[in-house]
């Protein structure tokens, strides 16, 4: 593993079921060692719960959602969910530096300038980040770990989430290609 | 020796995050082109990576409860409010097809230096915000709805689990054959 020289370009992705393989062994593996399976919206909850108490202690702590999760002291950050993110994030970082494919850069729908990319992406983040906390968990969390323990919730999740995004995936794709 | 270890520290949390996030990125996970291209039925990537490793962790999970390994009441298994689950669900698939990724694959993406992905980061948490706010009046709606007794597929439609891994290999491994074949054009011949 090399420097990789930038006139080489970045390596193609794996192929999608090689990648699905070790993607599953990673989550057989947290099963074992932990009981439970990957996440993280569990993570983003946390984070928010505690930009709110930094920002508003006494409102926060008060609050019927964020209350419970200051309780006794309790540092929401101080989970388990916090390092596997945090492992995300450097395993991320290490694979798109190896296969030369790091770079600051835009993406998003093609057809639209910057600035409406970035709305969308936020717009999308919020959109996303409200129906996982109604559904009490992501794609991760509930879709692929809970699916993998054969649950209905995890499939009923996997199907809302396909169906929705398929529709609006289909009417926008104009802008996306 | 039995399983899960239980093992709930920081370097468990970092060991399978970094296999998480690297899957991902050689996934092609972090790019939100790649992920929502899935949405528009141009490329089957998400859905192959998916039940793969669906699949991978499932099956194995199985076969370390048959020889003695894992015990299945130890193992976390979710079971929502089923009108919540699903309502979820349909946020979280519109987010992917408005903002281009999901909780977990903007990390992927910001790590992989797309600013966007960083904003879409950003927007999780106003989302939770938002979700903070509605609380009291959303609560109750959510749990109008409680899931059945029945947590799991095999429970659910009253098969035993090899029936229902089965039939979910089956339906993989049609899509799988069905969307990575080669196709038999004369223009592909070239690349071979």
């Amino acid at each position: 593993m090399s420097a990789t020289t930038p006139s080489a370009g970045p390596r193609p992705f794996w192929q999608p079921h090689l990648a699905g393989v070790l993607l599953g062994l990673g989550l057989l593996m947290t099963f074992v060692l932990t009981g439970h399976g990957l996440g993280a919206s569990g993570f983003t909850t946390a984070l928010a719960a505690t930009t709110a108490d930094v920002v508003a202690p006494a409102a926060t702590e008060s609050s019927s959602y964020w209350g419970p999760m200051f309780e006794n002291g309790r540092n929401p950050l101080d989970s388990w969910i916090t390092w596997q993110v945090i492992g995300a994030a450097l395993g991320a970082l290490i694979g798109a530096m190896t296969a030369g494919r790091f770079q600051i850069s835009y993406d998003g729908p093609v057809r639209l300038g910057k600035p409406q990319r970035l709305l969308m992406a936020f717009a999308g983040g919020a959109i996303s980040g409200l129906g996982a906390r109604i559904s009490l968990g992501c794609t991760s969390g509930l879709g692929l770990s809970g699916a993998a323990t054969l649950a209905s919730a995890g499939f009923l999740f996997l199907g809302g989430f396909f169906i929705t995004g398929a529709i609006i995936g289909l009417a926008t794709k104009r802008i996306w290609q | 020796m039995s399983f899960p270890l239980g093992i709930g520290g920081i370097a468990s949390g970092l060991v399978c995050g970094l296999v998480f996030g690297f899957a991902l990125e050689r996934a092609g996970f972090g790019s939100a082109t790649k992920l929502t291209a899935q949405l528009r039925f141009k490329d089957w990537a998400v859905f192959n990576v998916m039940f793969t490793a669906i699949l991978v962790a499932a099956i194995g999970l199985y076969v370390l409860q048959l020889i003695g390994y894992v015990d299945m009441e130890q193992i976390y298994i979710p079971s929502a409010f089923l009108w919540a689950t699903l309502l979820g669900g349909v946020g979280v698939g519109a987010g992917m097809s408005i903002g281009g990724y999901c909780p977990g694959t903007s990390v992927v993406g910001f790590c992989s230096g797309k600013i966007d992905a960083l904003l879409f980061f950003a927007g999780l948490i106003f989302g939770t915000f938002i979700f903070a706010g509605a609380y009291d009046f959303l609560e109750p709606m959510l749990k109008a709805m409680p899931a059945p007794e029945a947590q799991t597929l095999p429970e659910l439609l009253d098969v035993p689990t090899w029936v229902v891994l089965g039939a979910l290999v089956a339906v993989a491994a049609t899509v799988g054959y069905l969307t990575t074949r080669k196709p038999a054009s004369p223009s592909s011949a070239a690349s071979a």
